[in-house]
């Protein structure tokens, strides 16, 4: 069952980074890297680290994607888009996954009713859920982890500066 | 689960990685082809550290991940400002440090 995921997830991954390196649509590359790293948190949850797979999710595929989609439609690179009409097939897709969300949720209720957690790892060995390796961040880590926020706070100033319409400060008047 | 699995498809996908940042031109696709790279080493970093029984990998793991944040917002704003300043993202005609 475990070699079975382990195939199927990492023929997905390979194949989405494929497809990501040969689109030419920025667009549809970001997609397929999300499907990639989709897979990547699939293999996490195998080798049961359900808190990195959490993260994975949480940081990749929700924010630092979104961000490039940002980019990308922000400045409209469209110089070598093909246009395909997907109208009808992103209908039927949006009303699947809507459905797959709503039984995922039916899922959890029932796993919660019934006193399963609903976030475990499906490998054996060392069990990397979010207690234990929160512990470790906020006591061996927890100087790197401090500094890490610095990092953070760096970074978005710097980002903010860098995007500002204006470089250089204008000249005043006279 | 042997772990020479994991290891190999880590070692595929930063290839892909390293593939995406040498061949194409378009600024976006190399940033993500980076981000796949970071992502293969993550994916080993968690495989090793589910084999030698020890949480300090994953922990790394989220350390990698915040620089990754750090790096995509600097770099997304870098593309911005390149952009407005030379209209095209394309490295290969992103030329002002060559003289």
């Amino acid at each position: 069952m475990q070699e079975i995921l382990f195939f199927v997830l990492a023929a997905v991954a390979v194949l989405s980074a494929l497809g990501m390196l040969l689109n030419k649509n920025p667009v549809y590359s970001v997609l397929l890297l999300i499907v990639t790293l989709f897979s990547i948190a699939g293999l996490y949850v195998l080798l049961n680290a359900s808190f990195i797979a959490a993260v994975h999710l949480i940081v990749y595929a929700g924010a630092i994607m979104v961000l490039f989609l940002f980019v990308i439609m922000l400045l409209d690179i469209r110089a070598d888009v093909e246009h395909i009409n997907l109208k009808r097939l992103s209908r039927i897709l949006a009303l699947l996954a809507t459905f797959i969300f709503l039984g995922e949720t039916f899922l959890i209720i029932w796993m919660s009713l019934k006193g399963k957690a609903a976030f475990v790892g499906l490998g054996e060995g060392i069990l990397g859920d979010v207690p234990s390796v929160g512990e470790l961040l906020f006591t061996k880590y927890l100087l790197p982890f401090e500094i890490a926020s610095v990092l953070l706070l760096v970074a978005i100033v710097g980002a903010i500066i860098l995007a500002k319409r204006k470089l250089r400060p204008e000249p005043p008047a006279a | 689960m042997p772990l020479t699995y994991y290891l190999v498809l880590g070692a595929i996908l930063f290839s892909l990685g390293v593939l995406g940042v040498l061949t194409r031109r378009n600024a976006i696709i190399i940033f993500l082809s980076i981000e796949l790279m970071l992502n293969a080493v993550n994916l080993t970093f968690v495989a090793l550290s589910n084999h030698v029984q020890n949480l300090d990998g994953q922990v790394f793991v989220f350390f990698v991940m915040i620089v990754a944040a750090a790096e995509v917002a600097v770099g997304l704003a870098l593309i911005v400002a390149i952009f407005r300043l030379k209209e095209t993202v394309y490295v290969d005609e992103i030329n002002l440090m060559k003289w």
